[in-house]
């Protein structure tokens, strides 16, 4: 392991309790992940699954509330959770930055837009206003708003809702910083300024070789923008590993759920949606065992009461060892490929079929010789 | 079948944690279109304009927000049509026009072949039965301090359907059509979640045995794995009831799923509308090429990397102040000197395709010449050209002709 480069941030078992009157809510309970620069990690989970919680534990906003934090959140070797107040928010802006899902209520309506970025700027560096407004205007350019030196002085009500997404990441870059988590960037926006936002995300991390958190429910976002994805549900990870392997031989019945119920703009018409029963649980009193056993389809495959009685380990997945996952079935990814993938994309077991095919001849040649 | 005879498989065991669970055991497939059914709804050049009024005492009308603008289509009986496009193109206007929640500036709204589009309050009560809607938002479309019981019974009360002893069983009744446990029906709303208000919602909807649904965005509020139960259960209740759906919607998976037929509109008109498969896999206008390509696909995953798109600059013009000739031309790949001049017709390309564009083709093979100048007497800049006479048949009509101009052949084809 000693070889490995040490991740630029690295969360270790991370954990954020509320305590409430009716008991302690276990936002997120135990979340450990890597990410280096350069790089995108997904995370995907419905409302309430702990995803805008964890991010927000990086960027220190549970602090000054009741939140209980434990667990190490290091980046570049810093453990954040262990600065004082004072430091933390030398780094927040400058180190780390976020941009929020709704725009409209992430701004301050009484600056204008310019206002607010030369304050973003002027916090971290000694510079006059004027240099500073130099800045802002040229990172308005840089995200594609016409006329910056004039739109500069407008107000965010003054701008549509997929410039205000721009000025946001403008916002957020304007430092330079080397981690930036995305919060539901684009779920506020229309499909083709979602697909501008997203280009322009994509372009602009290439440019500052940051690392990207993209916290999002639409796991098509994910297919296109992350390197990594991050499966949470009830305030766990359970499924963790590179995008690909995740989205064509996931190994969690909670991954195809999400995969099942969402149609697919190109898939087959005869694929069938299959819906996860029931709703998320409450995070005040989660179900014991496997937290997604009451919603689950194939607990009758697992020997015993396990699902219900035990809580699964993060484990390596049955085919590469950087997959990881959260559940007892041992043999996930037969059953996904004999029982779920023939509902939800038909037209994709011929394709894999014939991959084996191809796959099993390759082997045989290799073994003739 | 009718509603009464309709009794839900395994209702008898509710537990509350598995209220929800009852329709999601199958999924559904995508929905397909009846045959041969006749239109239950038509709607001819229908416009609503909305006035802006200047600021002060006098208020004078200084523009109008021509919100939608000239939309005609047919829902057939049984039948659903989608209505997709970008927030402000105008689509949720025309489901509440339909609903009849606005007075139309003109056109005709043509339900089981009477026009409604003017129709006054009192003539509109007996229609308040046969058209529903579905709202957006489960959490607003409630009223809090109604138990759900009153929500559901509600419209049984006002057209005094049911005597006030029957409303109960009736209610109860509704409440297992939708999955819900019947003895819920004491709670108030905010008992419940996000998915079970949007199947009270549904319930409301379904209390007068409706023949026209219109469900504006009805699971764009909810998680992704609600989004299922209630897709699936919305088209459990076509199969069942034969209810027709308007299904207007932004998120176009979603749409594909559920309609067989499609409407893509943009700053107030319809620029494409056909069946699935024209508008999914043959699309003519630059614009619903430009929306299919934006939509984040998960199959890009296996492939990697990220699919070339086209890229629309800019945002919606203001519909106040909309673009000369085609609305679409601002942001338009192929737009030429026609576009600014003349508003492309809505012309007839496939047996159930139109496409209101100069230069319709597929992604990449657009042709150079407009189509459309022999049909509007004009040159190919878009001038008047003394030799040419416009074409007359030019009428638009609600539903498909049954011939129409074969692209690919150059011919007119026939059914």
């Amino acid at each position: 392991m000693s070889t490995a480069p040490t991740p630029y941030l690295s969360v270790q078992d991370l954990k954020v309790h509320f305590p409430t009157p009716d008991g302690i809510v276990k936002a997120t309970d135990g979340l450990s992940f890597d990410l280096e620069r350069g790089k995108t990690l997904g995370i995907v989970g419905e409302s309430g699954s702990g995803k805008s919680v964890s991010s927000s534990a990086i960027l220190g906003l549970h602090r000054g509330s009741s939140a209980q934090v434990s667990g190490h959140i290091l980046l570049d070797g810093v453990d954040l959770l262990e600065l004082s107040n004072e430091d933390m928010r030398k780094m927040r802006g400058r180190d780390v930055s976020m941009i929020f899902q709704d725009p409209l209520s992430a701004m301050h309506p009484y600056y204008t837009v310019g206002n607010q970025l030369v304050e973003a700027y002027r916090v971290h560096n000694k510079v006059t206003k004027k240099e500073a407004r130099a800045r802002a205007v040229e990172m308005l350019d840089r995200v594609g708003i016409p006329n910056p030196d004039k739109r500069i002085g407008d107000y965010p009500h003054q701008f549509s809702g997929g410039m205000r997404q721009r000025a946001m990441i403008a916002m957020g870059l304007i430092n330079d910083p080397g981690l930036l988590i995305a919060d539901e960037p684009t779920t506020a926006l229309d499909v083709t300024v979602q697909a501008q936002i997203l280009d322009l995300l994509q372009d602009l991390q290439r440019e500052f070789n940051s690392a990207v958190i993209i916290i999002t429910h639409d796991l098509g976002v994910v297919a296109e923008m992350a390197d990594d994805v991050l499966v949470m549900y009830a305030g766990r990870a359970v499924e963790h590993g590179p995008c690909k392997e995740i989205l064509t031989h996931p190994e969690m019945p909670y991954t195809w759920g999400l995969l099942s119920s969402v149609p697919d703009v190109s898939g087959d018409t005869n694929a069938r949606l299959l819906p996860i029963p029931g709703s998320p649980p409450s995070l005040l009193n989660p179900p014991t065992g496997c937290a997604f056993h009451p919603r689950c389809l194939h607990r009758d495959k697992v020997p015993g009461d396990l699902c219900r009685t035990e809580l699964p380990p993060l484990v390596v997945g049955t085919r590469i060892g950087s997959h990881l996952k959260r559940c007892h079935l041992s043999d996930p990814d037969s059953i996904y490929e004999s029982e779920v993938l023939p509902e939800i994309a038909p037209d994709l077991v011929d394709e894999i079929v014939a991959d084996k095919a191809t796959d099993n001849a390759a082997d045989d040649a290799e073994g003739a010789r | 079948m009718t509603f009464e005879e309709y009794v839900p498989g395994a209702a008898d065991d509710h537990e509350p944690a598995t209220m929800a669970d009852m329709l999601t055991v199958a999924g559904n497939a995508a929905a397909v279109a009846p045959v041969g059914a006749a239109p239950i709804l038509e709607v001819d050049k229908l416009r609503m304009y909305f006035p802006v009024k200047s600021p002060g005492l006098l208020r004078r009308t200084v523009g109008h927000v021509q919100a939608v603008d000239g939309v005609s289509f047919q829902v057939v009986e049984g039948g659903s049509l989608g209505l997709v496009g970008e927030s402000g193109c105008g689509k949720s206007t025309t489901g509440r026009l339909i609903t009849r929640l606005y007075t139309p500036t003109s056109g005709a709204i043509r339900f089981q072949g009477e026009d409604i589009a003017h129709a006054k309050a009192r003539q509109l009560k007996p229609l308040r039965r046969d058209i529903q809607m579905i709202f957006q938002d489960p959490y607003t479309s409630l009223n809090p301090r109604h138990t759900v019981g009153a929500i559901i019974g509600a419209p049984l009360a006002i057209h005094k359907i049911l005597p006030k002893k029957q409303i109960l069983p009736r209610v109860q009744e509704l409440l297992e059509i939708v999955g819900l446990n019947p003895e819920h029906y004491n709670r108030y709303p905010h008992e419940f979640s996000g998915g079970q208000r949007q199947r009270i919602g549904i319930a409301r909807s379904l209390t007068l045995q409706p023949k026209l649904l219109v469900a504006d965005e009805p699971v764009s509020a909810l998680d992704v794995s609600i989004q299922a139960q209630v897709v699936n259960l919305l088209q459990d209740i076509q199969r069942e009831f034969g209810v027709a759906f308007l299904f207007i919607a932004h998120d176009l998976a979603v749409v594909r799923h559920f309609c067989p037929e499609v409407a893509v509109m943009y700053l107030g008109k319809i620029v494409e509308i056909g069946d699935r498969d024209s508008i999914y896999n043959n699309a003519h206008h630059p614009y619903t090429q430009a929306l299919l390509s934006a939509v984040p696909d998960v199959r890009q995953a296996a492939t990697g990397g990220r699919r070339e798109r086209i890229r629309l600059e800019g945002d919606v013009p203001s519909p106040i102040d909309p673009p000369s000739g085609c609305r679409f031309r601002t942001r338009c790949p192929i737009a030429q000197e026609i576009c600014a001049r003349h508003e492309p017709p809505l012309l007839q390309i496939g047996q159930r395709h139109k496409v209101a564009c100069h230069f319709p083709g597929r992604l990449g093979e657009a042709p150079r010449e407009p189509l459309t100048s022999g049909l509007l007497g004009v040159d190919r800049e878009g001038r008047p050209d003394p030799g040419a006479s416009p074409s007359t048949d030019l009428v638009e009509q609600p539903g498909f002709a049954d011939t129409w101009f074969d692209l690919d052949k150059k011919t007119i084809g026939r059914v």
